[in-house]
């Protein structure tokens, strides 16, 4: 059951936007956010969703796959929009006792929820068409100007490999450990909130034994691989940026921006 | 043949220096020394010190009493000691605990990149090491999708990939099923023989043991026997003193002797047992 998390998973494939170059692509998912969060009308909503069409069928990513990633954040989603809807003030629409709801709280409602859809939707795209090495090279590589100022940038980057890497084994072990609790008569799925919380206990303790164990050898194995952090330090695979890589960079900027300016012609939606 | 790794009347104790914790002493007066293309295999039961002994070889645990040389360079010099790894590489028991990247390929590189070795001159030493191994085609797969075996196969491949002279398994079988100890004992096998990689090999389990060209018995910390696997597991009784079992054919062949049968001593192999069996039966 805990191998259902989708987050984060990585569909390898030789579209476009797999190829991008991972850098260009962090950049452009995070010009992405901000472009969302500064437009206000529903054109730009509308290209918006027609970019984020178009990239999920261009990188072939299944659409069951993309919806499914939602379904974590759906109460997320249900809260905003109550939130929204019944307690904005406005031009009333619908009254019921204390119950009001208000055209302005409806708008409000439908732009968070695009925004949270297309923020999530656009943020696993970037996990979906990047390998998780790509993607924590590239992180190393547009922080490294950090170093000067002494950010630990590769010891960052390396537990985020390492964190990567041992996912899935701490997932196994954890479902290892629960069926064998389960095997002893241990109930995890009924009672209260603290019996639950309490249930745990016997599953965490082991878990987190063995993650220390683990992380003493990798530790061992990597000295003897002559590990010493990243200083002279040289990679198999650099990241070279091509011509398609710019050119890609350049449109999409162009087209955020456009979105963006949009607000100053197309009135809000609130 | 050239000596490549010598202990030179080594102890060695855990926590010599801690002023909290008593010293732990592990390793007795060791002095032992392996040439270049050999195939050792390092017997002895649990806290016996064989993985301290390991350790000792390439330079993360140095001597507290004595010296160890490996290709001529005392493991207690810290500024050789990355020259030291890279001459000697170790594989350790778990294999999920000693990959670091999540994609075979990536991983088989670690070391190399840490050596700060040329990126084109990385790539095709990467994909010597895992043609060696057996695992070419999974350099593009990550770790968790491969068996035991295969793991430790690429764990195997990135200790080539830095062309040691030689390659130090701790029990790298011991948590494998029967397949995966097969291919990974077949794989040193071929190393030893084709390449010519030294290995020293520490393992439980005696069907492996047989197949060195020498056996080291440790028990106490101290080095009880080191001979041929033939001279080592002729003396059944020894070996049953310091806990440890011999093949099923030795044993055979052993209880058979005690039993007043005139049977030879140290039956390596079933057909060995099978011919010397026909010969005891048919004459
Ligand atoms: N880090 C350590 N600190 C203190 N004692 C240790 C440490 N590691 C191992 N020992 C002790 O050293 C002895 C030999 O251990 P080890 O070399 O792991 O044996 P083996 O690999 O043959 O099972 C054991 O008694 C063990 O308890
Ligand atoms: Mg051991």
């Amino acid at each position: 059951m805990l191998k259902d998390i989708s987050i984060g998973q990585f569909f390898p494939g030789k579209s476009i936007v797999h190829r991008l170059d991972p850098r260009i692509k962090i950049l452009l998912v995070f010009g992405f956010i901000i472009t969302l969060f500064i437009v206000r009308n529903l054109v730009s909503f509308g290209l918006i969703i027609l970019f984020l069409t178009v990239t999920v069928f261009t990188a072939k990513i299944p659409v069951k796959t993309v919806l499914k990633s939602l379904k974590p954040i759906l109460p997320l989603i249900l809260f905003t929009a109550i939130l929204n809807i019944f307690f904005i003030d406005g031009h009333v629409l619908f009254r019921w006792g204390w119950i009001r709801i208000t055209e302005d709280g409806i708008r409000l409602a439908v732009l968070m929820i695009i925004r949270i859809v297309c923020l999530i939707i656009g943020a696993s795209l970037l996990t979906y068409t990047t390998s998780p090495i790509a993607l924590t090279d590239a992180i190393e590589r547009l922080l490294s100007p950090l170093k000067k100022i002494h950010f630990p940038v590769h010891e960052m980057a390396m537990m985020m490999t390492i964190a990567l890497r041992f996912i899935p084994t701490l997932i196994e072990e954890t479902d290892k450990i629960m069926s064998a609790q389960k095997a002893r008569g241990a109930d995890l799925e009924t009672g209260g909130l603290m019996k639950r919380a309490k249930a745990l206990v016997p599953i965490l303790i082991p878990l987190f034994v063995s993650a220390f164990r683990r992380a003493e050898e990798l530790a061992l194995a990597m000295e003897c691989r002559c590990y010493r952090g990243g200083e002279g330090r040289t990679r198999m695979k650099q990241l070279k940026l091509t011509v398609s890589d710019w050119v890609i960079a350049v449109f999409v900027t162009a087209f955020y921006i456009v979105g963006i300016l949009m607000n100053l012609w197309i009135p809000a939606l609130f | 043949m050239k000596k490549l790794i010598q202990f030179k009347q080594v102890s060695f104790e855990y926590n010599h220096e801690s002023e909290e914790e008593e010293p732990v002493a592990v390793l007795h007066d060791i002095t032992l020394s392996i040439k270049e293309g050999d195939f050792v295999a390092v017997l002895g039961h649990n806290g016996s010190g064989k993985s301290t002994l390991a350790k000792h070889i390439n330079a993360i645990l140095q001597p507290t009493e004595g010296v160890v040389w490996v290709d001529g360079i005392d493991t207690s010099k810290e500024e050789l000691v990355f020259e030291i790894r890279q001459q000697v590489g170790m594989v350790f028991q778990n294999p999920d605990n000693q990959l670091v990247a999540t994609v075979v390929e990536e991983d088989v590189a670690f070391a190399l990149e840490n050596l700060g070795v040329e990126s084109t001159e990385i790539r095709e030493r990467v994909d010597a090491a895992l043609q060696q191994v057996g695992m070419y085609e999974f350099r593009e797969h990550s770790p968790h999708q491969l068996s035991g075996g295969q793991k430790q196969r690429v764990a195997i491949a990135g200790i080539l990939a830095m062309q040691p002279k030689c390659i130090v398994l701790d029990e790298p079988t011991a948590m494998l099923d029967p397949q995966g100890r097969r291919e990974v004992l077949k794989t040193l096998l071929s190393l030893n023989r084709e390449k010519g990689t030294t290995v020293v090999f520490i393992t439980h389990f005696m069907d492996e043991a047989v197949q060195a060209n020498r056996v080291v018995v440790v028990d106490g910390g101290q080095i009880i026997a080191d001979d041929t696997p033939k001279a080592v597991f002729s003396d059944v009784e020894q070996l049953k003193k310091v806990g440890l079992d011999v093949p099923q054919v030795t044993e055979l062949a052993y209880e058979l002797r005690k039993a007043g049968i005139d049977f030879p001593n140290g039956i390596l192999s079933v057909e060995e047992c099978v011919a010397e069996l026909q010969k005891a039966l048919g004459g």
